[in-house]
């Protein structure tokens, strides 16, 4: 209990970065993710080879060196701190995992559905926004649910290039004070408190739309 | 004036031809009936006229626009021809008004006020202003058949296309679904293109019967001379079939 009284303004601290981080690689990677979704069911060719390719590349490739590339490299043409560069890498390797949960999603919404859209007037654009990409979505929240916490506790790798986020924080506070265990015990609490109301809010989401229709 | 053309259209899927040399002309108000053995081409032949699917050869002019011509804007054509599926495609996270609603307020640029009178007066129309609020998956086949009719109408379209409307439907369903047909066929200004195996419903309201075998317009004659005396051999077999049943 001192262990955190005497950090938790550390802790709040990194607590609050590993926050901001996740909302805006949540934002950033679901429009990006379902960007990339479409492009590669769009008719042309070449588009679905352009979208395919960026979900290949950051879909095998480890997150951590995605964020050392960042880091390292384009920090020096672009300056960026650890946390832009960390939340930038954690965007596009989650986004990567959305486009393919989202593109899924589309595939199994009836063809009848564009179809019937188009027959009735829509065009490509507006039968995607108004009819197919929320029934895809709907169908995706499950696996989105578990992106959304992966990428919570993805955001760790914010540590490695200096982020400020929790398990900098933690880092730190083991270090100064040698209790290793209990650091990374109140570290666990703390990404706890996201996740759990995330997972809890998922599954409350997906109850209600179940209802819904 | 011919609402539909057809002139020396070909369609290939691959290297099946599935649609031969079609030369068809309907009028402006005409209801035309297309029927033939499954497999015959009928509802590739309805899917060409608002572009579901595209010939490769030939010229379709669909209210005096030309479908073969890349410049040609598609939705334009689609605003004035409804079609009604086999398996009604009613939009599933939509209300039974909502999915009536839709097309106008995006497409058309309906007034709010203004579309929602006109889409309970259509459910009215149909029998099922009581289910303006209901989900299609609450609804029976027959009935989300019917609002899928009532989604086309809300379009105000020149022509409305039907693909098999009743084959997915229960029997006890049909009848409400050929009713509301009926009706529309009766209004003089609607074109009606209908490929259905209802010979009753045929017989009843088409101007025309189209009888197609193999990809081919084998027999265009009117209604009466059809169902009398049909010319073709295989027109004839197709009828005897049927009307046995």
């Amino acid at each position: 209990m001192d262990l955190l009284q005497n950090n938790f303004s550390t802790f709040l601290q990194g607590f609050g970065y590993t926050l901001l981080s996740s909302v805006i690689a949540l934002v950033v990677s679901m429009i990006l993710g379902t960007f990339f979704a479409i492009l590669q069911i769009l008719p042309q060719k070449w588009v679905q080879k352009v979208g395919n390719i960026y979900v290949q590349v950051f879909r095998n490739i480890p997150l951590l060196i995605i964020t050392f590339f960042f880091f390292l490299v384009v920090a020096k043409v672009i300056p960026m701190n650890g946390f832009t560069a960390g939340t930038i890498a954690l965007s596009l390797y989650t986004s990567a995992f959305i486009a393919e949960t989202v593109r899924a999603g589309i595939l199994s919404v009836n063809s009848g559905q564009m179809e019937g859209a188009r027959a009735n007037g829509l065009s490509f654009w507006q039968a995607m926004q108004h009819i197919v990409l929320p029934q895809a979505f709907k169908i995706a929240l499950p696996s989105l649910g578990n992106q959304f916490i992966n990428l919570v506790k993805n955001s760790s790798i914010l540590a490695f290039v200096g982020g400020l986020d929790l398990m900098y924080q933690g880092n730190m506070v083991a270090a100064n004070t040698f209790d290793t265990f209990g650091t990374y015990i109140i570290v666990a609490l703390f990404y706890l408190v996201i996740t759990l109301p995330l997972s809890y809010y998922m599954q409350h989401l997906e109850r209600k739309l179940k209802h819904a229709a | 004036m011919s609402m539909i053309e057809f002139k020396n259209v070909e369609k290939y899927y691959g290297n099946f031809h599935a649609l031969k040399n079609i030369n068809l002309e309907i009028d402006e108000g005409e209801t035309v009936v297309l029927i033939g053995p499954s497999g015959s081409g009928k509802s590739t032949l309805i899917r060409t006229v608002n572009g579901l699917e595209e010939i490769q050869e030939g010229q379709l002019l669909v209210n005096g626009f030309d479908l073969h011509d890349p410049k040609t804007d598609i939705n334009r054509i689609r605003k004035n021809v409804g079609m009604v599926f086999q398996h009604f495609n009613l939009y599933d996270n939509k209300s039974t008004i909502e999915n009536i609603m839709l097309a106008p307020r995006l497409v058309l640029k309906r007034d709010e006020a203004e579309n929602k009178k006109m889409a309970m007066a259509l459910l009215e129309k149909v029998g099922l202003a009581d289910k303006a609020a209901n989900m299609p998956s609450e609804l029976s086949g027959g009935q989300k058949q019917r609002v899928a009719i009532a989604r086309s109408l809300a379009m105000q379209p020149k022509a409305l296309l039907f693909d098999e409307p009743t084959s997915a439907l229960d029997p006890e369903m049909i009848g409400d679904v050929l009713d509301v047909m009926r009706d529309i066929a009766k209004d003089s200004s609607m074109t009606m293109l209908v490929v259905t195996h209802e010979m009753s419903f045929a017989k009843a309201v088409a101007d025309r019967v189209i009888f197609m075998a193999d990809g081919q317009i084998l027999e265009d004659s009117s209604t009466e001379a059809f169902f009398n005396n049909p010319t073709e051999p295989r027109a004839q077999q197709f009828l005897s079939q049927v009307e046995h049943h």
